[in-house]
């Protein structure tokens, strides 16, 4: 089954034709990913060719839908334009937007944010400055590597991206019903709850990792979710021990305020609900191995 | 990207918000001439992008302009929590009949804005929430909807403001609006907002955090930025469009993504624990494209960190291909020649690994030492700074 992409999904590509997007919609369709055209209002009309692979550009993403059938669009436009991009998904009624880009200005996503919440959430946002989410050998909507891992019982939320590929790495040998990467900006779309609801109703996911880092409050929430709403096994990493006060660590939303957003405190939280935390990604990976071979 | 007081209430001051004159002296003489000009009791603040000024010695009365300059004198050059004072604030004494507090910062948990009040200012908000959290109204705004008047009556009326100041309060909260949506803040603050004895209401302090990635449409930030304040490193870093922190430790630190970067700080503290205490010396995020020329701009901002001992490159090839972060290290190791002293320990993992491995071991540099795991890794690169300590 996995959670929200699945070999049914019908996949578009806002900014196709850019050099980001150009190269990861080669990458999504080598993966498998059914993508059937992009979006960008200046090329409308043309066709693209992907290695023998030819997708429609079209003006707009409501046009596209109509033509296709797309349900997740992928979108890789620059910063500038990019809370346009989301609203216009949005007001076209697209199950799923994926925002990839990164270096949004946080007034924007409050603003795409609020939009959606002011439509009634018919369209679930992932990200933005995210890795995007893949549900191996059926879809995969954004840049993960689509050949670090395959299928699997393993549900992985995380906010980072490079630890998301580190963790499938390491647990290649178990694979992954889906893996998301839900992004390290202040305002997210998707959240670690969200993705732990999802995962907890999803029959093919038997264990659910979980990774957070500094900043905000998420992983103390997703603590208490998981207390009272998830039966399945939760392995939790939370990454910026050694992070300083005030100093924000690459993502925008990585930032301990004061004594707000501590690591400390998110894996004592997680901890308190019964996640077993590891101290490092291999560990934590240890951790997910033992369970995985007690349900066998 | 945090502001001094001073540019606060001078972006308060372009969006009409009220404030009182004032300006910024490096020296007890130009402190001295601005007393001069004011020719009452002034105040002289330090400006430090940091709280508890007061406390520590950084705000002082000063009755005339020889006075000004002793006070300048006494605070240029204090050390308040780690920043060192280079500025000072002078700007005229004012009477105060009450104190109250006003904030808009963004809400992570709700994905929106938040308005703070409190007729309570002048004190640590933070005390207020924590010892008495119904004196903290927390109003939360529409991203879109915005603050208007009406929004702004609301939160007046919720923060119980007295009704003589209601309608100046609420005039100056759309305006602190204004200055937070135009200026891309994520954060306006004032504390104090008083009213003074004739009964007019002005912003006596000012604390802004402006985003950087909103700084593409607001080209004036730039001139706003300290460029003496920051650390050199991180300046020669940020010149060359690399994301790097400065951090205390020994053992200088390479990678990709953000969370790795910061998940491989933790696994060298942690394994420094059993080679005399080392830490990491610095984030580097070098991103997903880790050519040579990235790879070599990190290891030479890295190299001629003065306290770095080891350096440990850890690299998940994701959509980057370890041979290309190899041939990278390769390359930027021969630009930096001899100007490489220190040992290299590095670690690929992911996308084409074999390849890289085989491109350092053909390499065979004097330097470089290859390990598999992450936190085998991270063992040999503290026991190699803690040789060097």
């Amino acid at each position: 089954m996995a959670i929200f992409i699945t070999k049914d999904s019908k996949v578009i590509v806002q900014g196709m034709t850019g050099a980001e997007g150009t190269k990861h919609t080669k990458r999504m369709l080598a993966s498998g990913t059914n993508i059937v055209g992009g979006v960008n209002p200046r090329k409308a009309g043309e066709k693209v060719d992907f290695d023998g692979n030819v997708l429609p550009v079209f003006g707009s993403v409501a046009e596209a839908m109509e033509a296709t059938g797309a349900d997740v669009t992928v979108i890789f436009v620059p910063p500038a334009f990019a809370k346009a991009a989301v609203i216009e998904a949005i007001d076209a009624g697209i199950d799923l937007a994926v925002v990839i880009t990164e270096g949004i200005p946080v007034h924007d996503t409050a603003a795409f944010w609020a939009h959606a919440v002011a439509t009634g959430n018919k369209t679930r946002i992932i990200g933005p400055n995210c890795p995007g989410l893949i549900s191996p050998g059926q879809s995969n909507a954004g840049i993960i590597p689509a050949n670090i891992s395959g299928a699997g019982k393993i549900g992985l939320v995380s906010k980072s991206g490079t630890l998301t590929y580190q963790m499938m790495y390491e647990l290649r040998d178990f694979g992954f019903s889906t893996a998301i990467g839900i992004g390290g900006d202040p305002i997210i779309g998707t959240t670690h709850i969200d993705a732990l609801a999802a995962f907890e109703a999803d029959p093919e996911t038997a264990a659910i990792v979980m990774i957070g880092e500094i900043g905000g409050d998420a992983e103390e929430r997703a603590a208490a979710y998981i207390k009272e709403n998830v039966t399945k096994p939760v392995v939790g990493y939370v990454a910026g021990f050694t992070a300083p006060e005030g100093k924000t660590m690459g993502h925008a939303g990585a930032i301990v305020s004061g004594s707000a957003g501590t690591a400390q405190a998110k894996k004592e939280a997680l901890e308190a609900a019964g996640v077993k935390v590891g101290k490092t990604p291999s560990e934590t990976a240890a951790l997910m191995r033992d369970i995985m071979q007690a349900i066998g | 990207m945090d502001l001094y007081e001073y540019q606060a209430k001078d972006l308060f001051a372009a969006h009409d918000v009220p404030v009182l004159p004032g300006d910024v002296a490096t020296t007890p003489a130009e402190a001295k001439a601005i007393a001069e000009r004011f020719g009452q009791t002034v105040v002289v603040k330090a400006q430090v992008k940091t709280g508890g000024r007061g406390k520590a010695g950084g705000v002082k009365l000063a009755e005339n302009p020889d006075e000004t300059s002793a006070k300048a004198e006494a605070i240029l050059g204090l050390d308040i929590k780690g920043h060192i004072v280079h500025r000072v604030l002078v700007t005229p004494a004012s009477d105060i009949a009450e104190e109250y507090y006003f904030s808009f910062l963004l809400d992570r948990a709700n994905r929106t804005f938040l308005a703070m009040a409190s007729v309570e200012g002048g004190m640590d908000i933070e005390e207020v929430a924590a010892t008495k959290p119904e004196a903290l109204a927390k109003v939360p705004v529409d991203a879109i909807k915005g603050v208007d008047r009406a929004k702004a009556d609301e939160i007046v009326a919720a923060a119980k403001f007295p009704a003589e100041v209601a309608d100046q309060v609420a005039d100056v909260i759309v305006k602190l609006w204004e200055t937070f949506v135009s200026e891309d803040a994520t954060l306006v603050e004032v504390n104090p907002l008083v009213r003074d004895p004739e009964g007019k209401i002005v912003a006596l302090d000012g604390k802004v955090t402006l985003d950087e990635n909103a700084s593409f449409r607001h080209p004036d930030h730039e001139a706003l930025v300290d460029k003496q304040a920051e650390d050199p490193l991180e300046a020669k870093a940020k010149a060359k469009g690399l994301n790097y922190v400065k951090l205390d430790g020994q053992v200088g630190i390479i990678g990709n993504g953000a969370g790795l970067v910061m998940s491989t700080l933790d696994v060298v503290a942690y394994a420094g624990e059993k080679h005399k205490g080392v830490k990491p010396a610095n984030f580097l995020d070098i991103g997903g494209g880790a050519s040579a020329e990235v790879m070599a701009n990190g290891l030479d901002i890295i190299l001629h960190d003065p306290d770095v001992r080891s350096v440990f490159v850890n690299v998940f090839g994701g959509i980057t291909a370890c041979d290309a972060v190899a041939n990278g290290i390769v390359a930027a190791l021969g630009i930096l020649g001899d100007e490489a002293k220190k040992p290299l320990v590095v670690r690929l993992d992911g996308n084409n690994v074999e390849e890289g491995r085989r491109i350092l071991a053909e390499a065979n540099h004097p330097l470089v030492t290859v390990v598999d795991t992450m936190d085998n890794a991270a063992d040999k690169a503290a026991e190699l700074a803690a040789a060097g300590v």
